[in-house]
């Protein structure tokens, strides 16, 4: 197909002005800096689905920062962000914030929160919140594979989700808020940690429904970060936030990225 | 009570290595507790000692700190070793997190079935010569001709930060696993020349240092057995 067709660029939605398509993308990259520099807002390349930049999405959401993003759809445009130089260790996410050009999720991450002042206010609440965070990504990354597993394991590694978030993860953040019964995770305070609690509940339920069933305080911090201005507006419909991943989504991250 | 922070893990590498590379580089003495079976393990769950059931874990300033990556940070920032300003801390766990793959990778050679070792080390070598080491032999060639007549020259904002630290853990590693593997990469070569004749850091790399020797075959089972 050719590149000048209509069809070649696939209509994306344009929910608040996150999305572009590969044209416009090329234009920008194409050395279009004053374009580029004016938007001053973050830029997110990944495939349109999860994955590890869905955490990227949430703190930024909540943090109450547009984003913009480059979705990629073939290896064509893996390979040329490679051969362009724009991915340090040949992996996205990538994320162009500040003048950088930002990889690896936990250095993104860390660095959002850190520049938004969701990191806590000394280094002992820096460590809780990492802890949390840690723990946290823990689970996350068996939801994150769990696609990605052959149909077989998939009950055993569903099994897994339950059990990793009823017996290990979730008791800990029930008990945390039960003792100091603040709103918060840490300090008092909106951060870091509630931002990847919140995200995890919402995955690990659309898996196991009735995960929170026994742990009411984690039911009463789904609703309230739920209420919050940034987050319930990252929780509504055209918002960045990427549906479940399906298996076209899976079909397209393996053709990019498969050797 | 001797204030000295205190690591729980088994006698050997594992995910405790890059802490104890961290401490020893920042010139922090530091005490160690091995679990030697399963009940070891299991009285430190059963005592609540352990946030998510699993070590590493530091007792540091009060805390008892787990997940590898919240110590190391805690540590680092802490003693200094992580920039001196949010750019910086960012260029820095970049790179961290990269050679932190790249350690997963070598981690968990030895514990591969026979059957995937060959492939395994393959891996390992192609991402370490294709993907990681450049990266850092490019950015010291930088710094080599940007900082020639300046003294001593690091990863990040000329100063000694964990990066060289976690970047040196993960060379020498390498070439356990491969010996000529920095042949193509003079840079690279000279900055563990460097790093390694840093006081505290060339203390570390003495025998009688805490720190572990590479893990052998013969030791997985007696890890499965604690962890599994």
């Amino acid at each position: 197909m050719a590149r000048n067709s209509p069809k070649f660029y696939p209509k994306f939605k344009r929910p608040q002005g996150t999305c572009l398509c590969w044209a416009e993308a090329e234009l920008r990259s194409g050395g279009n800096q004053l374009l580029r520099s004016m938007s001053g807002k973050p830029r997110l390349t990944y495939c349109n689905g999860r994955g590890r930049m869905e955490p990227v999405r949430w703190l930024l959401a909540a943090a109450g920062v547009e984003f913009e993003e480059i979705f990629l759809e073939t290896r064509e445009q893996y390979e040329k962000l490679i051969k362009d130089g724009d991915l340090m260790f040949q992996q996205v996410p990538l994320v162009e914030i500040d003048g950088m050009k930002m990889v690896q999720t936990r250095a993104i991450l860390s660095y959002i929160a850190g520049k938004y002042n969701l990191y806590g206010k000394d280094l002992k609440e820096r460590a809780l919140i990492d802890m949390y965070v840690e723990g946290i990504t823990d689970l996350m990354q068996i939801i994150l594979m769990f696609p990605f597993s052959p149909p077989e394991a998939k009950e055993k590694n569903l099994d897994s989700i339950k059990e990793r978030a009823t017996n290990r993860y979730f008791p800990v953040f029930e008990k945390v808020l039960k003792q100091h019964g603040q709103d918060f995770l840490v300090g008092n305070k909106f951060s870091w940690a509630d931002v990847q609690l919140i995200e995890a509940i919402l995955a690990v339920e659309e898996k196991v429904p009735a995960v929170l069933s026994g742990f009411p305080q984690l039911q009463a911090f789904k609703i309230r970060m739920s209420n919050m201005p940034t987050i319930k507006k990252f929780l509504q419909p055209g918002s960045p936030r990427k549906p479940p991943p399906d298996e076209r989504y899976v079909e397209t991250v393996l053709k990019i990225f498969k050797k | 009570m001797s204030g000295k922070p205190k690591l729980y893990y088994f006698n050997g590498r594992g995910r405790m290595e890059s802490i104890r590379w961290l401490l020893a580089a920042a010139g922090v003495e530091f005490e160690e507790c091995f679990l030697e079976t399963k009940d070891d393990l299991i009285k430190l769950q059963k005592d609540g000692s352990l946030l998510f059931q699993q070590v590493p874990m530091v007792e540091i300033d009060g805390m008892k700190m787990v997940q590898s990556r919240a110590i190391s940070n805690y540590i680092a920032m802490k003693y200094n070793l992580y920039g001196k300003d949010l750019k910086e801390r960012a260029l820095i766990d970049m790179y961290v997190e990269a050679v932190r793959d790249l350690n997963e990778l070598l981690m968990t050679h030895a514990f591969q079935p026979a059957d995937k070792k060959e492939q395994h080390f393959a891996n390992i070598v192609d991402k370490a010569t294709n993907r990681y080491f450049p990266v850092a032999d490019k950015k010291e060639q930088h710094f080599a001709t940007v900082l020639k007549d300046h003294g001593q020259e690091f990863l990040v904002g000329n100063q000694f930060s964990r990066a060289d630290v976690q970047l040196l853990e993960t060379l020498l590693m390498a070439e356990e696993c491969k010996p000529d593997i920095l042949a193509n990469f003079p840079h690279l070569q000279s900055f563990k020349a460097r790093i390694s004749n840093i006081p505290t850091i060339k203390k570390f790399l003495q025998p009688g240092s805490q720190r572990k020797p590479p893990l052998h075959e013969k030791d997985v089972p007696k890890l499965m057995k604690i962890f599994h």
